[in-house]
């Protein structure tokens, strides 16, 4: 047995809340976090259990901002993690991190705790942009943890740069890009705003009061940001996500790859053994479940072999290198080819993948219409 | 003794705008002669289509006996025949009319008299009918009673000293409206031993018992046994059941002149009995019919397609089923280049044609595309032969063509003055000619206008609204045809004929039509990978183009652990967008994109 496992665990906590945000976090809720961290120990003390056949390859602290939580709560989790998980294979521990939440007690208890990769969002070094998105930092405030992460020495740091903002021009994505890449972080994310339900941004785009770039514009802005980031030896390895060589997040790679994770914390998801479930948003039923032994699960979904060979093709079709035949033939037993024969050959007669001997792959038309390529492989 | 009956006997309609509670007023009258109770009622059971009362409005007629013991200690038999209240339904209306004595002419007393109260009275006028006006919603605040009694006096001619002013929605003065009934509408005369004659002025199918026709007996009696023959059609039947409207039906022994009542008669369509009809006995037949018999016939004609091919014959089902019913619905099997096998429509006007739409996809669940109404175009070709097309694809070549001639209407409009000036211009843009205009009172006109049929079907009736701020209404009445210049305005999707957007139209208009057309498919038809071109053509000539620009993104940037599931609905659900397209080529067209060009913006 032994299989490996990714952990994702959600700190739902923020100092505010970013206008195009729509995670699930908390910037009223403070008074919570303690009582969350113990739940938090009572789910991981109930998958440890179920789980123990597992070994833990990589962690992930997402959030919300998990930096923005006092460092002893941290630990409480992570060595509450130590304990009752098989931590001998982890090869990533990843915390999520925003300027001005950090100071160097922190850095030194996540030194500490074993963590080894920091990720740090940016969007944006133009000051006055980074207003109008809600962040609370300015471009010299990220500077600063940005050396002060440097300083405790984490070799391997991912920062976040967002395009397609309101009033945005090319020049700043590829000033702030530009910027990003001079102070040689490991990791890019490089993405495109998108204007989700239930945040200020969608208000506001409603009611026509957002700038956005036009289409033509926003592509612009993505292929500019690519070519720059290629021309600094960063590879494109999946639509948003930029690496030194062997510096590819293998975290997010378990998602793309279709490989198990386990989600702790509210809201957080979950992929085991062709199994999806979500946990509940709120805390009180969060809590009850809990309270009750049970795992707090609000959704769940079985994923039959159809639909993880769909999901096996666009997860893999999100990494520039595409998918690898063999790789489907040894997971699934049958050749890709005969699964999506009809849809393949439409796709690469469209111009959106190119269908190799050993691997498919999207194409740069591809990659912008991926959405074209994904629906057809859907069940 | 019948003929002492006949005397207790009043048959009566009543007339209305939309609105003007009419159907409220019906189910006060019920409840007040105590034939349900409150709570039986099934608030205004006259309209009992679920359609009908939504929108507020009747289609199907429906009938309802009351008894009410009046003032001076008689018991009096009330005919309550109802009318539809909408000018697609003219002759309907004149046919329910035709069969009463009497009407309540129902005024809102905050709205006053409308075009379509107008239209009724004079029908009613014309059937000589007894007409009482009631003044009603008397209780709202911003009724004017008094000033309302006046216009009618002034515009219609009818003495208001004594209308009863009633509140229909509160139940005041319910009474005398019941007591003016019998006082003012005479009782029925007609010879009991007569040769039967009775007039249908309405019909339906019954599942169990066929073709089920509203009656009023003019003269002589019907019962069952009794072989009948519809005198337009000739068809002979046996009568099974002849009974009243108590309100549901009840069989009685036998109807007699003056009575209004159902009569069943194994009639399997109700083609064969149709409204306006007389029904006479087989054996002792009466010599003439009554009088104003007409053949309906449709005026709009719409393509009607199923959204999904394999639903053709429960299209087909369903519209059988519908003109079972609907004497006035046609339609027979067509094909389109862009939609597949459906059916040429045939409708009495707009609001009929909504109708159908509607009960298709609501009564019989069925998804359906329709295409621009159009009218009856009269095309004299240079052979000699003389045409007529409902269907802009079957316009021969211009070559070919003489001339052509559109259908025009008399069309009235009533509207406040303010707004004569909104209204003559949508009037003259839609190509009207202005006949003369009536002042009502000081602020009150009724304008008179010719107006091409295809200008009316082509949104008038929404755009008159907005211009007018729901203040004016609106009637129109068949005219003739008038050579007119027409064209043909056909849509190209990336290059290719549609055929299903093809309209024929006046030449001054094409350009304008094009314009919105080509606009309105750019908004509503997605990007594809390619660039698509829409163009409106007058023959090989473009007029109109609109290029809708490749797609250059489609791509969700985010997608980790917690985006799986979402994510996945999110691309199923575009993937069943795409499903419900129409593929026009390599295109692929939404529904709406079909509606979309009925539709009109007045700039």
């Amino acid at each position: 047995m032994n299989e490996l496992l990714g952990i994702y665990i959600h700190i739902p906590f923020c100092v505010s809340k970013c206008f195009y945000c729509d995670f699930n976090s908390y910037t009223d809720k403070s008074y919570i976090i303690k009582d969350y961290i113990k739940y938090l120990k009572k789910e991981i003390d109930l998958y440890s259990v179920e789980l123990k056949d597992y070994k833990v390859k990589t962690i992930f602290i997402g959030g919300g901002t998990p930096s923005s939580i006092d460092s002893k709560f941290l630990c409480d989790i992570v060595n509450h993690i130590y304990k009752k998980f098989n931590l001998s294979t982890l090869i990533e521990f990843t915390v999520e991190a925003n300027p001005k939440t950090l100071d160097k007690y922190k850095l030194k208890d996540y030194k500490n705790l074993g963590i080894n990769r920091m990720s740090l969002g940016l969007q944006s070094f133009n000051d006055k942009l980074l207003k109008s998105i809600g962040r609370i930092h300015t471009a010299r405030d990220f500077l600063e943890s940005y050396d002060l992460i440097r300083k405790f020495g984490f070799d391997n740091v991912n920062v976040d740069v967002m395009f397609n903002l309101p009033g945005q021009t090319i020049k700043d994505v590829i000033d702030t890009l530009k910027k990003v890449i001079a102070l040689k972080p490991e990791h890019i994310s490089f993405y495109s705003l998108k204007i989700e339900e239930g945040t200020l941004f969608y208000k506001l785009y409603n009611e026509s009061r957002l700038d956005l770039p036009d289409e033509d514009t926003e592509r612009d802005m993505y292929h500019k940001g690519i070519e720059l980031l290629e021309d600094n030896n960063f590879i494109h390895y999946e639509i948003s996500n930029f690496a030194k060589h062997g510096y590819e997040c293998k975290h997010n790679l378990i998602y793309w790859n279709v490989k198990p994770y386990l989600g702790l914390g509210l809201s957080a998801h979950s992929n085991i053994n062709s199994k999806r479930w979500s946990n509940f948003r709120n805390f009180k039923q969060y809590f009850k479940c809990l309270d009750n032994g049970r795992l707090p699960i609000e959704e769940n979904e079985e994923i039959d072999v159809e639909m993880e060979m769909a999901e096996f093709m666009i997860l893999g079709l999100r990494l520039i290198k595409g998918i690898e035949k063999l790789d489907f033939k040894k997971r699934f037993g049958l050749n890709v080819d005969d699964i999506y024969g009809m849809q393949l050959r439409s796709l690469e007669n469209k111009g959106l993948i190119e269908n190799k001997e050993e691997y498919i792959k999207l194409t740069k038309r591809g990659i912008d219409l991926s959405n074209l390529v994904f629906m057809e492989l859907l069940p | 003794m019948p003929k002492d009956r006949q005397k207790r006997v009043r048959n009566f309609s009543i007339i209305a705008h939309i609105d003007h509670g009419k159907s409220t007023l019906a189910d006060r009258l019920i409840e007040k002669t105590g034939l349900l109770t409150e709570r039986e009622m099934k608030d205004q059971i006259l309209d009992n289509m679920d359609l009908e009362r939504e929108r507020g409005i009747t289609i199907k007629l429906q009938t309802t006996r009351l008894i009410y013991k009046a003032k001076d200690g008689e018991e009096y038999i009330l005919n309550l025949i109802d009318t539809p209240g909408h000018v697609d339904f003219n002759y309907e209306v004149s046919r329910s009319l035709a069969a009463c004595e009497g009407a309540l002419l129902v005024v809102d007393a905050a709205q006053g008299v409308e075009a379509q109260t107008l239209a009724n009275v004079y029908l009613a006028l014309e059937q000589d009918l007894e007409i009482i006006p009631v003044i009603n919603k008397i209780d709202l605040p911003s009724a004017r009673p008094e000033e309302v009694k006046r216009e009618i006096e002034d515009v219609i001619g009818l003495d208001c000293a004594d209308a009863p002013m009633i509140s229909a929605k509160e139940g005041l003065n319910i009474e005398d409206v019941l007591e003016s009934i019998v006082k003012k509408i005479p009782a029925p005369t007609g010879d009991i031993n007569a040769p039967l004659k009775a007039l249908i002025f309405d019909s339906y199918y019954d599942n169990y018992k066929g073709v089920i026709t509203y009656i009023r007996v003019v003269e002589g009696n019907i019962k069952p046994g009794m072989k009948i023959k519809m005198m337009a059609t000739g068809k002979t039947f046996e009568v099974s059941e002849v009974g009243i409207f108590a309100p549901g039906q009840v069989p009685v022994k036998e109807l007699n002149a003056g009575d209004v009542g159902y009569v069943a008669a194994s009639i399997k369509n109700v083609r064969d009995a149709r409204v306006g009809d007389t029904i006479t006995d087989a054996q002792n037949p009466t010599e003439k019919p009554l009088p104003g018999y007409k053949k309906v016939t449709p005026m709009v004609y719409c393509g009607v397609y199923p959204a999904e091919g394999e639903d053709y014959n429960n299209v087909k089902d369903a519209l059988e089923k519908l003109q079972v019913n609907d004497a006035a619905l046609v339609f027979e099997p067509e094909t389109s280049a862009a939609l597949g096998f459906g059916f040429r429509c045939g409708f009495l006007g707009l609001l009929h044609m909504e109708i159908i739409q509607e009960r298709l996809e609501r009564e019989f669940n069925l998804n359906i595309v329709t295409t621009a109404p159009s009218v009856i175009y009269k095309i004299m070709k240079k052979d000699g032969e003389m045409l007529t097309i409902q269907n802009p694809t079957n316009l021969p070549l211009v070559a070919e063509i003489e001339y052509m001639e559109e259908p025009i209407v008399e069309a009235s409009i009533m509207t406040p003055t303010d707004y004569v000036g909104a209204v003559m211009e949508l009037c003259q843009s839609r190509r009207g000619t202005f006949k003369n205009m009536e002042y009502l009172d000081q602020s009150r006109v009724v304008m008179h206008y010719d107006l091409p049929l295809n200008e009316v079907i082509y949104d008038f009736f929404d755009a008159l609204k907005s211009k007018t701020k729901g203040y004016a209404s609106f009637d129109y009445e068949l005219k003739g045809y008038q050579k007119s210049d027409l064209v043909k305005l056909d849509i190209l999707i990336n290059k290719e004929l549609v055929d299903a957007f093809s309209i024929i139209v006046h030449r001054d208009k094409a350009y304008e039509r094009a314009r919105s057309i080509v606009e309105k498919l750019k908004e509503v038809i997605p990007r594809h990978l390619f660039a698509v071109p829409i163009q409106a053509a007058i023959g090989s000539k473009v007029i109109a183009r609109e290029t809708i620009k490749a797609l250059r993104k489609d791509v969700l940037a985010k997608c980790y652990g917690g985006d799986v599931s979402r994510k996945k609905k999110l691309l199923q659900k575009q993937k069943e967008g795409k499903k419900r397209m129409r593929q026009l080529g390599n295109v692929e067209v939404p529904q709406e994109a079909f509606l979309a060009v009925l539709k009109f913006d007045d700039k």
